[in-house]
């Protein structure tokens, strides 16, 4: 079962994302499973971009840290992405004669390698047909040693291009043409990865988009945001849709607008949801605080990206954790889930869509860069069982009765009437509250109400989707992580266990209220616990300890955090060494 | 059919005895009974400030929000829910300060919603600071004891410039006058901006006198060129409905055809 990992580099506008996207959607029109993931500098033009592609013969969730080729259209600013594209002394590099000068501290290290580079002439080609695409070219060649230059590249290049018309697509395919010819002259020196034998018509998706899904298809029919990067293109996948579906999306003035907006759609009885990414979430953090006060279904998507203020808008880390598990002022008891794979997206997204509605309440998902914007072949998601509306707590009051709003119930959730129900007539309020909604200072409510809020998301800590685990029989070591680090993480346990290191992984999904039972259960019998994360101040890992009590602490494993921030991917090898490093038992 | 008094929701208003807002509470009130509102059909939407505090004391929906962010909760509603009946009011501070960018993009985006700013020129919640309706020279806060020292906003103006279609200006000392424009406001299709001169008797005694300067003016024009002119050579003590020009409210249903959300993701 051989993988192989590609990247490719060029300045913003050469088209290597654009080349990686087509490339991915070829290979997975042949029978490739594979993974796409994008980094980017800050420009629109003339910055660097990079895309790195993963192919193989079964689905792939993860990177590892090797890259086989390494195919390069402009050298520009290659500097910027280095250490995000670590290339080794058996990494092949082909360059289009326009690439331009190579890096100096490069050059010195590429007389020394074992593979050499190949310098070939996409450009040239390219400009013999009158294209200035030399990306297209260098996919035809590509494509042609993949062995998918045929249909699934014509059909690769028409997706992406059919907007521009079929005198720009016929060109593609020429230059396409052209540029798989020349594999015939100039052989790649590397063995193409195994293809696979899928027998279902797999999927081609990023997480953004699967988001989007899942939200749509749990009945989310309003949505308000503003643009924000890495957040935009799960809106934009929704705005193509949600009307079709009777619903409607709106662009915001700010953030603080797009929550309001939300929120107001909710106390409506409309399925409402956000999304934005860091700077946008700590401006939404009041009008969250609202949601929780006013117990109004809201969804708020948090693609996450580098941190804090600015940061680096264009890469991943997952370092929202503080801001959305504890950013609220007040005692505000919230959901706070974490998608743990670009597929994920799609479940996480539309549990929360049910638990938001279902428990009148804020459900935050933290998604991030690498989950949100790389896409994946993968199988057809399955459909889901979660549904907004019907499982919304909505009693109209009995005529005549006494309708308390904000009734302290058992189960804490209290009938939510909905603007035009008759006898169901209150005013939802971030002030403090009786049970009947008027706003009162006293404290006997006050605390009523707080306990009554909290009660109702505590049963949550007790849902079989807490969290994913993958255990085997003989793991003495756990490895602990949440989000987007689940795929790297099994891909970790996957190479230990070859190399006769069992260990179980647990991807947590509901990271507030923290499941801590099942959490405990899952460290039992095992020697170690190691917690890894990527952000700079191991934010999961204080969470976590944290809720244990001192006998707790005294009965468990040693518990190791490895946290580290981005924008650098982990990578299985990194994992397996944290693991190789532990202190022995 | 309801009668004014029954749209009060019984709950006993926090407001000082003078205060200006039981004048547009009841102004709002006598609108309902003269729309013949359904009181579930309506939602009185609100930030925060004295009178952010009045929808709890109407017999309808509410929502009480945060500070400032009336009109982006109104305008969700609406547009999820535009069966509603949704009335956006708050003071002078949550609309032109903390809201004022809502309230730019709420004139210009023309959602069928009516939004009623009390004007009292003045934080009376936070006990009596200068608003962006205050003033230049008002020297009787001890957060800004020389004045604010800057120019008042005119909200009218404002909004003309900013796009809204319907502009009234209403006093609290006429709720009879008031509650007519209320009216038309409900009436009007698309936003509708209604600022009353509402006394705060605690901070701005002085504001009983308004009785004497208000003056009403039947100059409703339809060409915001005219509208514009006498706005700029308003004395801030004209009332009457200013300037109305209906255009089509956001939003229109666009064609869109059924589609399969999964179909994009099958290679």
């Amino acid at each position: 079962m051989r993988n192989l990992t590609i990247a490719m580099t060029g300045s913003g506008g050469t088209g290597v994302v654009a080349l990686g996207e087509m490339l991915l959607r070829a290979a997975a029109g042949s029978g490739y499973y594979g993974i796409l993931r994008k980094t980017f500098g800050p420009q629109i033009r003339g910055g660097e971009s990079a895309a790195v592609v993963r192919l193989g013969p079964r689905p792939l969730a993860s990177f590892c840290g090797e890259i086989d080729l390494l195919l390069v259209l402009d050298w520009s600013h290659f500097q910027r992405f280095a250490d995000e594209i670590p290339l080794s002394a058996s990494t092949l590099i082909i360059e289009d004669t326009a690439a331009g000068v190579r890096p100096p501290q490069l050059a010195s290290e590429l007389l020394a390698r074992e593979q050499g580079v190949q310098v070939l002439d996409f450009s040239g080609l390219a400009q013999a047909q009158g294209s200035a695409h030399s990306n297209i070219a260098l996919l035809g060649y590509v494509a042609a040693w993949l062995g998918c230059d045929g249909e699934p590249l014509q059909s690769a290049i028409d997706h992406r291009l059919h907007k521009q018309g079929a005198e720009v697509v016929a060109l593609a395919h020429n230059v396409a043409r052209v540029g798989a010819d020349l594999l015939q002259q100039a052989p790649i020196n590397l063995q193409p990865p195994d293809v696979g034998t899928a027998a279902e018509a797999p999927w081609l998706a990023s997480g953004n988009q699967l988001a989007g899904l899942g939200a749509l298809e749990a009945g989310i029919r309003f949505v308000a945001a503003y643009p924000i990067t890495p957040a935009s293109d799960a809106l934009e996948w929704m705005a193509g849709r949600i009307e079709s579906l009777g619903g409607r999306l709106v662009q915001a003035e700010d953030e603080l607008a797009a929550v309001n907006m939300a929120i107001g759609a909710g106390f409506g009885g409309v399925p409402a949801m956000t999304a934005t990414s860091g700077p946008g979430l700590a401006l939404m953090s009041e009008a969250m605080g609202l949601a929780v006060a006013s117990e109004t279904p809201l969804v708020v998507l948090d693609v996450m990206r580098g941190g804090p203020s600015t940061g680096i808008p264009t890469k991943s880390e997952q370092s929202d954790f503080n801001l959305a598990v504890y950013g609220l002022h007040g005692d505000a008891p919230r959901v706070v889930l974490a998608s743990l794979s670009l597929a994920d997206c799609h479940f996480s997204v539309a549990w929360a869509t049910q638990l938001a509605s279902e428990r009148q309440t804020l459900v935050l998902v933290l998604s991030d860069q690498f989950l949100g914007q790389s896409m994946q072949v993968l199988p057809p998601l399955p459909a889901l069982p979660f549904q907004a509306e019907l499982s919304r707590a909505s009693l109209p009051p009995p005529a005549g009765a006494d309708y308390f709003r904000y009734l302290d119930t058992d189960s804490g959730i209290s009938p939510m009437a909905l603007p035009g129900q008759p006898g169901g007539e209150y005013t939802a309020d971030g002030l403090e509250h009786s049970q009947s909604a008027v706003p009162s200072a006293r404290a006997q409510d006050h605390e009523q109400q707080l306990a009554k809020r909290q009660r109702k998301l505590q049963s949550l800590v007790a849902s079989v989707q807490w969290g994913e685990v993958s255990a085997l029989p003989q793991a003495r070591i756990l490895i602990l992580c949440w989000g987007s680090l689940f795929p790297v993480t099994l891909e970790a346990q996957q190479r230990l266990q070859e190399r006769g290191t069992p260990v179980t992984v647990v991807g947590v999904r509901l990271l507030a209220p923290l499941p801590l039972e099942s959490l405990l259960r899952s460290m039992q019998g095992m020697a170690q616990v190691l917690l890894v994360e990527q952000n700079h101040q191991a934010q999961f890992g204080h969470y976590l300890q944290s809720h244990l009590t001192q006998a707790q602490r005294a009965g468990l494993p040693e518990l190791t955090c490895y946290s580290r921030p981005g924008p650098r991917l982990f990578t299985p090898q990194e994992i397996m060494q944290q693991v190789e490093g532990l202190p022995r038992a | 059919m309801l009668k004014a008094k029954q749209y009060k929701s019984g709950v006993k208003p926090i407001w000082c005895p003078g205060c200006g807002h039981y004048s547009v509470l009841n102004a709002i009130t006598k609108a309902f009974a003269a729309l013949e509102q359904p009181p579930e059909q309506a939602v009185l939407v609100s930030g925060i400030g004295c009178s952010s505090r009045l929808p709890a004391y109407v017999n309808s929906y509410g929502f009480h929000g945060v500070h400032g962010r009336a009109l982006p909760l109104a305008t969700g509603l609406k547009v999820a829910r535009p069966d509603l009946n949704v009335i956006a009011l708050g003071g002078d501070g949550d609309g032109f300060s903390i809201g004022g960018n809502h309230f730019l993009h709420a004139c210009r985006r023309n959602v069928d919603l009516v939004y009623v700013v009390m004007d009292n020129e003045v934080y009376g919640m936070t006990k009596g600071q200068a608003s962006p309706t205050t003033p230049e020279h008002w020297q009787h806060s001890k957060l800004t004891p020389h004045g604010p020292e800057v120019r008042p906003f005119q909200p009218c103006a404002l909004a003309l410039a900013a796009g809204a279609g319907f502009i009234a200006r209403g006093h609290s000392g006429d709720p009879n006058g008031l509650a007519q424009m209320l009216f038309a406001a409900v009436k009007h299709p698309g936003f509708a901006f209604v600022q009353v001169l509402s006394q705060c008797v605690t901070f701005c005694p002085e504001q009983v006198q308004w009785k004497e300067q208000v003056h009403a003016e039947s100059v409703c024009t339809d060409n915001p060129a005219e509208a514009a002119h006498f706005l700029h050579s308003d004395d801030g003590f004209a009332k009457g409905i200013f300037y109305c020009n209906p255009r089509t409210p956001w939003p229109q249903p666009h064609d869109s055809q059924a589609t399969d959300l999964r179909e994009g993701f099958r290679l």
